[in-house]
């Protein structure tokens, strides 16, 4: 019997599962489908710290930036892609500047303010057209679908292949209980019994919580992703974004969304994001949201004009009311934990997801405090 | 030998000759038989119509470049069919308005209008926008090329390749020529490369157990067909080989040049039992057809498996798909020959037209045809399926994906990572993520990750400049 049950075999889950194991824990990584396959196959790879308002999310993002570089250098190696470059944050007008400024300051990270006749220095291809921006070097990148898949496979080789196993094509069903207690997993080959179960079905969270008939309000935010052909000399050296991104995030508007976030990847393309409506699982593609990604980029890079997009995409981020994550054990069902709810900064926010859950799981002294992210903090009208 | 009769190339239209609606009652994607059949039948039903095409000529995948061995001496049929589909053509461009040229990335649906997103041109291209009630998705299929060691040498070219080379990009006459596949085309194919002066060395057949006797158009009664094809090899000493295949191609030592190929006897299942070396400089090859299904899944049209797995749009008999006002015919409802398309173009047309209110009398002989010859491609296919053993043929370093040079170690990594379908060993190890998008791999991906194909998300189906994309919905400024 193992000690940990994780649902979801993305990218939280895989960290959830990569830091129970080296904290000596024997653990079963389940998902109905395969490694990364949810909203990790379907987004973006960054790691950011300087999209965050001071307060709880920064402080996981910093805990989890030092534990991506951590993973980089030591353990699962850089079979990830894992990319420390640096993100340049502009702005287009002088107003906008003074705000992202004084964000920096408050958010105490490093940081340098670039003059607009300095961004050329750090992106030859930038339009001239902007007030000028700021630089955060701790800003990084990662392939968080090899990610997920190497961590999982790096904990299995380093701790040992019985401590941590991966069973893809599992569908969890239900839970096992033992009064409240929940003790195990029921899906559809069997159950599994568990001293825990983590549940880290990202944008699915909300049903898995359901299942052990606690409330847990995560909700799906659609973004497309545009990806052009390979370029041949890197066009953009770092991730880029406008400022507008930062007030996008923290939005509650239900309509459409679009900031220009553009990056290059070691493979060649280049991608482009990030547009946020809340439309449900809809797919349907959505020409007018993809010309207004594009014409976003143009602006922030002409160079991009000539360039093709080969491919689009789009993916469900897991958001929670308050768009912050669900860390911890959750009072109303014992044994049950929640790492899920992450929305668009989950590959960036796993690792310390991950670390804290393994602490929480042996009962070790937590490095950062759970209580905002605690899995009972909704009510029952922040469900829509 | 004979020069090859191509479509003319028409004038433009739109751009000056002839306003274009704002509004057209149909519009067609694809010029091949499906799609021009289509076309002119709604047209003569009365609706106005606007057909497009990314070609520089219609005629699709069978007419555009005349199929090997459109030229030979006893082709009645395949003449008899071109002229048909140019006495369409000519009628059409009279009634409707035509534009070649257009590659459509993607089609929409709301209020009830449908919007084809074309771009026109190939190096100055440039946006342009269609609207319709009614569509009619007519895209045909491509290649389906299994990989084998060596594919990606220059020298070894697919079955369109093939016709490509037939039209004269390349000298056919003097080359040392070996087919191989599965599939009636490749006797056309092989017929006609030795028609225009190439040394066939041999098909070879990986079905076909019982060699050209048991051929299923005998069966089908088609025996003027392929005894036609049967003779021309004939004459020209090309043997047929049933239960072979080619499974490696070997080049020079800077692989610049195809040198020879290994020929192999497979058992019932594909499995090389005995192989041999042949000598030559091109190999043609193919294993049959994807269909194109870009912009049905696009529009959410639904979908099913068709005999040989692979995902084709779904139709009712009046060839409307599952989403209101969205027409599909041609291969990209399953593969079945020029003539099937061409009565399903038809069928398409005349339905688009009834539902629009015009009078359509019924004609139940030709939906009796379309049941016919839809079961005799289902023969076929039944006739030639893709085997698993091909996957044996395989070396660890032969590429799976050419665009992203995916080796079948890398796929097979991205296995024992936790990938365990299609997509997730394309999201691990790239396969697909290239400039072809998959259309070339997707078939073998989806056979070693050990599913049947799904049918592919591509929400830009052609290649787009962001410029373009960005001014897409301007108004042309023409
Ligand atoms: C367009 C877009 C761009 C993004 N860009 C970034 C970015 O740049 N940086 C960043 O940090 N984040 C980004 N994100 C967000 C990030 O992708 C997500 O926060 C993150 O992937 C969530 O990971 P997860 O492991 O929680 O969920 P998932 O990856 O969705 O994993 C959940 C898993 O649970 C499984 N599951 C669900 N139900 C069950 C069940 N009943 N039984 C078994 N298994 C089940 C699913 O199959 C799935 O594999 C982006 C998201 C989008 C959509
Ligand atoms: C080598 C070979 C030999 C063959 N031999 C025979 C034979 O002997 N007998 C027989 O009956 N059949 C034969 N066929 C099959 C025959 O070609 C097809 O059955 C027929 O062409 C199908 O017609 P269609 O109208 O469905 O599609 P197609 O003829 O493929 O036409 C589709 C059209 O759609 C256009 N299109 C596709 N996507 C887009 C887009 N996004 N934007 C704009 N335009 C687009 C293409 O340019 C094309 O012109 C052969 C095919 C090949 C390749």
């Amino acid at each position: 019997m193992p000690d940990v049950v994780v649902i979801g075999a993305g990218i939280v889950g895989a960290a959830c599962a990569y830091y129970a194991a080296r904290a000596g824990l024997d653990v079963v990584v389940v998902d109905r489908g395969a490694v990364a396959g949810g909203t990790t196959g379907a987004g973006e790879g960054n790691v950011l710290v300087s999209d965050k308002e001071p307060g709880p999310e920064l402080d996981l993002a910093l805990l989890s930036n030092r534990l991506w570089r951590d993973l980089a250098s030591s353990g699962p190696g850089d079979g990830f892609e894992f990319e420390s470059k640096g993100g340049l944050v502009v702005a287009e007008t002088g107003e906008v500047l003074g705000a992202l400024t004084s964000l920096a300051a408050k958010q105490r990270l490093e940081h340098t303010v670039v003059a607009s006749g300095e961004l050329g220095d750090y992106e030859p291809h930038l339009t001239e057209d902007l007030a000028g921006g700021v630089f955060y070097p701790q800003d990084a990148q990662v392939q968080p679908m090899l990610a997920a898949a190497r961590l999982i496979r790096q904990g299995a080789e380093r701790f040992g292949h019985s401590a941590l196993m991966l069973r893809t094509g599992v569908t969890v069903t239900g839970f096992v209980r033992d009064g409240d207690r929940v003790t195990g997993v029921t899906t559809d080959q069997g159950d599994i019994l568990a001293g825990a179960v983590v549940n880290a079905a990202g944008t699915w969270g909300g049903e898995i919580a359901a299942l052990a008939g606690v409330h847990v309000p995560v909700l799906p935010r659609r973004g497309f992703i545009l990806v052009t052909e390979p370029l041949e000399r890197p066009l953009i050296r770092h991730k880029v974004y406008t400022a507008a991104y930062v007030t996008d995030v923290a939005s509650d508007s239900e309509g459409l969304e679009t900031s220009a976030v553009v990056e290059g990847t070691p493979a060649g393309p280049v991608l482009i994001g990030a547009s946020r409506e809340r439309v449900g699982f809809d797919r349907t593609v959505s020409i007018p949201v993809l010309e207004r990604l594009a014409a976003q980029a143009v602006a922030l890079f002409p160079a991009l004009a000539e360039r093709r997009v080969i491919r689009a995409y789009c993916g469900f981020r897991p958001y929670c009311p308050d768009h912050l994550p669900v860390i911890g054990e959750d009072p109303r069902a014992p044994g049950l934990y929640h790492a899920c709810g992450h929305e668009g900064a989950g590959i960036g926010l796993a690792p310390a997801t991950g670390h804290l859950i393994a602490q929480a799981l042996i009962d070790d002294h937590l490095d950062l405090d759970l209580r905002p992210f605690r899995p009972d903090r909704f009510t029952k009208e922040d469900s829509r | 030998m004979r020069p090859v009769p191509v479509c003319p190339v028409p004038a433009r239209v739109g751009s000056g000759e002839r306003p274009m609606k704002p509004i057209y009652d149909l519009a067609v994607v694809g010029a091949g038989p499906a799609g021009v059949a289509g076309a002119l039948t709604a047209s003569l039903a009365g609706l106005s119509v606007v057909l497009v095409d990314a070609g520089a000529r219609p005629g699709g995948q069978y007419f555009r470049h005349p199929p090997a061995g459109f030229h030979a001496e006893n082709p009645g049929a395949l003449h008899h069919g071109l002229d048909g589909f140019m006495r369409q053509w000519e009628t059409l461009r009279g009634r409707a308005d035509v534009l070649l040229h257009h590659r459509v990335w993607a089609v929409e649906r709301a209020g009830g209008a449908m919007t084809v997103r074309c771009l026109e041109g190939d190096r100055e291209e440039r946006p342009r926008t269609v609207t319709a009630r009614r569509l009619l998705i007519a895209t045909g299929a491509h290649d389906r090329p299994v990989p084998f060691p060596g594919w990606d040498l220059p020298g070894v070219l697919t079955a369109g390749g093939a016709q490509a080379l037939l039209k004269g990009d390349l000298v056919v006459a003097g080359r040392r020529v070996v087919v191989a596949g599965t599939g009636p085309f490749l006797l056309p194919v092989a017929a006609g490369l030795a028609d225009a002066g190439a040394e066939v060395l041999g098909v070879h057949e990986a079905n076909g157990r019982f060699g050209l006797a048991g051929h299923p158009l005998l069966a089908a009664g088609k025996a003027g067909e392929a005894l036609g094809y049967g003779a021309r090899l004939a004459r020209h000493r090309v043997p047929y080989h049933g239960r072979q295949a080619v499974i490696a191609a070997h080049g020079d030592p800077g692989g610049t040049a195809l040198t020879h190929v290994t020929v192999a006897r497979l058992n019932s299942g594909w499995r090389p039992i005995a192989t041999r070396t042949v000598e030559c400089d091109t190999l043609a090859y193919g294993y049959g057809f994807v269909p194109q299904l870009d912009l049905p899944v696009q529009l959410g049209c639904a979908t099913r498996h068709d005999v040989d797995g692979s995902p084709v749009v779904a139709v009712d008999a009046g060839l409307r798909t599952s989403v209101p006002g969205v027409y599909a015919a041609g291969e990209s409802t399953g593969v079945g020959g020029a003539v099937l398309a061409e009565v399903e173009g038809r069928i398409a047309g005349r339905a688009a037209a009834a539902d629009l209110g015009r009078r359509v009398p019924l004609d139940p002989a030709l939906s009796r045809r379309r049941d016919r010859l839809a079961a005799f491609a289902r023969a076929l296919q039944s006739a030639y399926p893709v085997r698993p053993g091909w996957m044996r043929w395989l070396r660890d370093d032969t590429l799976i994906c050419r665009c992203e040079e995916v080796p079948l170690s890398a796929v097979r990594e991205a296995q024992e990572l936790g990938a365990v379908d299609a997509r997730s060993v394309k999201l691990l190890a790239r396969p697909g993520m290239g400039w072809c998008q998959g259309r070339i791999c997707g078939y073998a991906v989806a056979c070693l990750a050990g599913e049947d194909p799904t049918a592919p998300r591509r929400p830009i189906a052609q290649p787009i400049r962001l410029g373009d994309l960005a001014a897409s919905t301007r108004p042309p400024s023409d």
